[in-house]
């Protein structure tokens, strides 16, 4: 330990930062504008930096722990940064800064509506901070916190601007979520009657000497509270009803990472809590129904948004999938595609909003010859496209081929089951990519669809489909970027698989987390 | 450990109405139902700190957990923050449609629309197979009346057939009468002829009688002709008829369904 500064205390910046950078703006309110997005992706973009700094730290030293308050470790409540944590907070500053720039780029075209502006960014940011918390916390009741921090500031963005459509979802959705925290918290009380602790170190230590059954009673009441955050099938109904109403940033970025939040949080439950139960074939039996579920719903669907949820709940099923099988390859796998599917998901979700913004509309029924006014964009939403139904060499693709060995190598006849319905489910994502792609980009313009299109001050005449307005420069530039991110991970295949190995291989081992909180004190 | 009952059945009684409450469809009930379920929560969570206690100073003896309570005071901070937002939520609502229900998410409203879009094929179906029968009918009718026809004209043919052949015995009869009577071949033949030249009335009738049936058959057909061009006719006038009340009842049909169309869901399918 003869780092110049401790790297401990960097561990607490990405959740502090963004929420200091909060409240700022909210004290600034509508007014200097360029000052607000300056703080904005300044604050993101060190949020972004210190991640790497921690995970390249946790990479080599193992997991990083701060005590918030001085208060040591099974007392106080700690943030702990491991492999798993830093390496899926470096993909979400990453995504998350991409989103910031794009929204903020957006909003400087529009010059419209100030006052909303003024809240846009606060609960982004107070949302950036809870995410980052969950990845981060050390604590069950600490992660119950991130999450309500996170879902308040989705609640806001989610109604934004208050029409009837939002406030409709919005209903849906915050029900939802509070159904799910009063469910965390119920297993909370009874994880601290019975263990006396809430701290995932000790509780990791504690549950083991408790009965089968309180075990189970705990474990699946958290995995329900987690599985209603994630989509997984049976509770998954909710999500592509109230993504698709929201601002594009925002639908994506709930896209990308409030799911995955979700999916970590079982992640850990599976692996440092309760590794090795029974649950793991009752995640296996979830992981089919949702992958085939969200699927059929995708094809069904003629909005590019809806269309999109669908998928979005269908991909989790293989991250479940990754963790029900609960070996180290599996959770490599789910660990691996949790990063590619961040980074995917938003870059179709932001793609889809530039395409709104230019046209008015995400139904595939009236959009048509994009491939010939913007070019860019469909090429923007064509390359995640394909690398979300898994064709090779992309990300999608190594991701599901590391589960589907993960699967064969178990051997018994439930995962190779899943491995099948895998497949099904990456072909079907293809077909109803390719149907979207085909019917708004490839097919010719429709003369008879005129009337429909917003008004414009430069149209260009040969395409009255496509035209409404020019994007700005930057704005396919942010996507741009994602979109360049998720095609790094397959050039960074070899370092980002053999990281989410070594993840995997440190989150079943459970000792390195375990010792690193606690320390002497055991 | 072990836990006050009292306590903890207020909890189950809480949570359990709470959670009652959540299904109903009135937002303000929901809200309430949200606000039950979170103090029934809250107090599971008291309730599971153990027993009541001194205060938590290091060194009091007996002191309470005052973990429990410092979680429980966060969820009710948070509790009410999350109120507050839903209570922003329902005005909201008022104020836009006038109600606080919680509206049908978009897959149910889809799901029904397809409903009733089956209904409206099946009664576009009925139609079309209502207009197929009757053409099939019509067709019937008409191949009906042509069999009668042509059995009429078959009829008709013979008649006339016959009283060729009538005419022809009656011909024959006269000539074997007259070579009865002892009249040579050449004899007869002239008497024929001068029959032909003084316009035998009896033979000429005869000629005459044919050439008028052979007349009228040919009247008759024209008749028959013109009368099946009728019926053709008219039979499609109906057909036409048909088809239009058809079409009308089907547009009729979709015009229903367009105002039941929901707009958000404009464009799909």
């Amino acid at each position: 330990m003869d780092a110049p500064i401790p790297l401990e205390s960097l561990v607490c910046v990405p959740v502090l930062l963004p929420l200091l950078a909060a409240g700022v703006k909210l004290a600034i309110g509508g007014r200097l504008r360029r000052l607000q997005s300056l703080i904005s992706l300044g604050t993101l973009g060190l949020s972004l930096a210190v991640a790497i700094v921690l995970m390249i730290a946790a990479d080599e030293r193992g997991p990083l722990v701060t005590e918030l308050g001085g208060w040591a470790a099974p007392i106080g409540i700690c943030l702990v940064a491991d492999r798993l944590s830093t390496l899926v907070l470096v993909v979400s500053s990453a995504v998350t800064l991409c989103v910031m720039a794009y929204s903020v780029v957006n909003a400087y075209d529009e010059q419209e509506h100030d006052a909303p502006m003024a809240i846009f960014h606060p609960a982004f940011l107070v949302m950036v901070a809870g995410v980052a918390d969950a990845f981060l916390s050390g604590d069950l009741f600490n992660l119950f916190v991130a999450f309500e921090l996170l879902l308040s500031g989705s609640y806001v963005l989610l109604t934004f601007g208050g029409t009837e459509s939002r406030i409709r979802a919005g209903a849906t959705y915050t029900l939802m979520a509070l159904a799910s925290s009063m469910l965390f918290l119920i297993a909370l009380a009874i994880s601290y009657g019975a263990t006396g602790t809430l701290s995932l170190a000790q509780l990791a230590e504690r549950f083991a000497t408790l009965p089968e059954q309180v075990k189970l009673l705990v474990e699946l009441t958290l995995l329900l509270a987690f599985g209603i955050k994630a989509a997984i099938f049976p509770m998954s109904a909710w999500l592509p009803d109230s993504y698709p109403t929201a601002p594009a940033p925002a639908t994506a970025v709930f896209a990308g990472l409030l799911t995955k939040v979700g999916v970590y949080s079982i992640i850990r439950l599976e692996a440092l809590l309760f590794p090795g139960g029974p649950v793991s074939t009752l995640l296996m039996w979830v992981a089919l129904a949702t992958m085939l579920a969200g699927v059929l719903g995708a094809v069904a669907q003629t909005d590019l948004k809806r269309m999109l949820s669908f998928t979005l709940v269908s991909h989790i099923g293989y991250m479940v999938f990754g963790v029900g099988l609960s070996t180290v390859a599996g959770m490599a796998g789910a660990i691996f595609y949790v990063v590619h599917h961040i980074t995917v998901q938003t870059s179709l979700f932001l793609v889809t909003g530039m395409i709104e913004r230019r046209t008015g509309t995400t139904s595939v029924t009236r959009l048509g010859g994009l491939m010939r006014a913007t070019p860019l964009i469909a090429v923007l939403f064509f390359v995640p496209a394909m690398n979300l139904s898994g064709i090779p060499p992309m990300s999608g693709f190594l991701g599901k081929l590391m589960l589907v060995q993960a699967g064969l190598a178990d051997g018994r006849w439930l995962p190779v089951t899943l491995v099948v319905a895998g497949l099904v489910t990456s072909l079907l994502t293809l077909y109803a990519v390719a149907k979207a792609w085909g019917k708004a980009f490839w097919r010719g313009p429709r003369g008879d669809r005129v009337g429909q299109v917003l008004e414009s001050e430069e149209n260009t005449g040969e395409d009255p489909t496509v035209t409404t307005a020019t994007l700005p420069v930057a704005l396919p530039l942010s996507v741009a970027a994602l979109v360049a991110l998720g095609l790094s991970f397959t050039v960074l295949a070899g370092p980002l698989s053999a990281l989410a190995e070594r993840a995997a291989t440190e989150l079943m081992a459970r000792e390195p987390y375990v010792t690193a909180v606690l320390g002497g004190t055991r | 450990m072990t836990i006050a009952l009292l306590p903890f059945l207020a909890c189950c009684v809480l949570i359990a109405t709470g959670a009652t409450l959540l299904l109903e469809r009135s937002l303000v009930r929901i809200l309430a139902g949200v606000i039950v379920l979170g103090n029934g929560v809250n107090l599971l969570i008291v309730t599971a700190g153990g027993d009541a206690g001194g205060p938590p100073f290091v060194g009091t003896p007996g002191m309470a957990d005052p973990v429990p309570q410092a979680m429980v005071l966060t969820a009710i901070v948070i509790t009410l923050g999350v109120t507050a937002f839903l209570l922003a939520l329902v005005h909201r609502s008022w104020q836009l449609t006038g109600s606080d229900e919680v509206q049908d998410d978009t897959e149910d409203r889809r799901v029904r629309l397809r409903a009733r879009r089956g209904e409206l094929g099946d009664a576009v179906r009925a139609r079309r197979d209502a207009y197929r029968r009757l053409v099939v009918e019509q067709r019937a009718e008409l191949a009906n009346l042509e069999a009668e026809q042509a059995e009429r004209e078959r009829l008709e043919e013979a008649d006339l057939e016959r009283r060729i052949a009538r005419v022809h015995d009656e011909l024959e009869e006269w000539m074997r009468r007259l070579e009865q009577e002892g009249i040579s071949q050449e004899e007869l033949e002239q008497r024929l002829e001068e029959a032909g030249l003084r316009e035998d009335a009896a033979t000429m009738d005869n000629l005459q009688r044919i050439d008028e049936l052979r007349e009228e058959h040919s009247r008759g057909r024209e008749a028959q002709a013109a009368r099946e061009r009728a019926l053709r006719r008219k039979l499609k006038a109906r057909q036409r008829d048909a088809r239009r009340q058809m079409r009308a009842a089907i547009r009729e049909e979709r015009e229903r369904q367009a105002l039941a169309q929901d707009p958000e869901l404009e464009g799909d399918d």
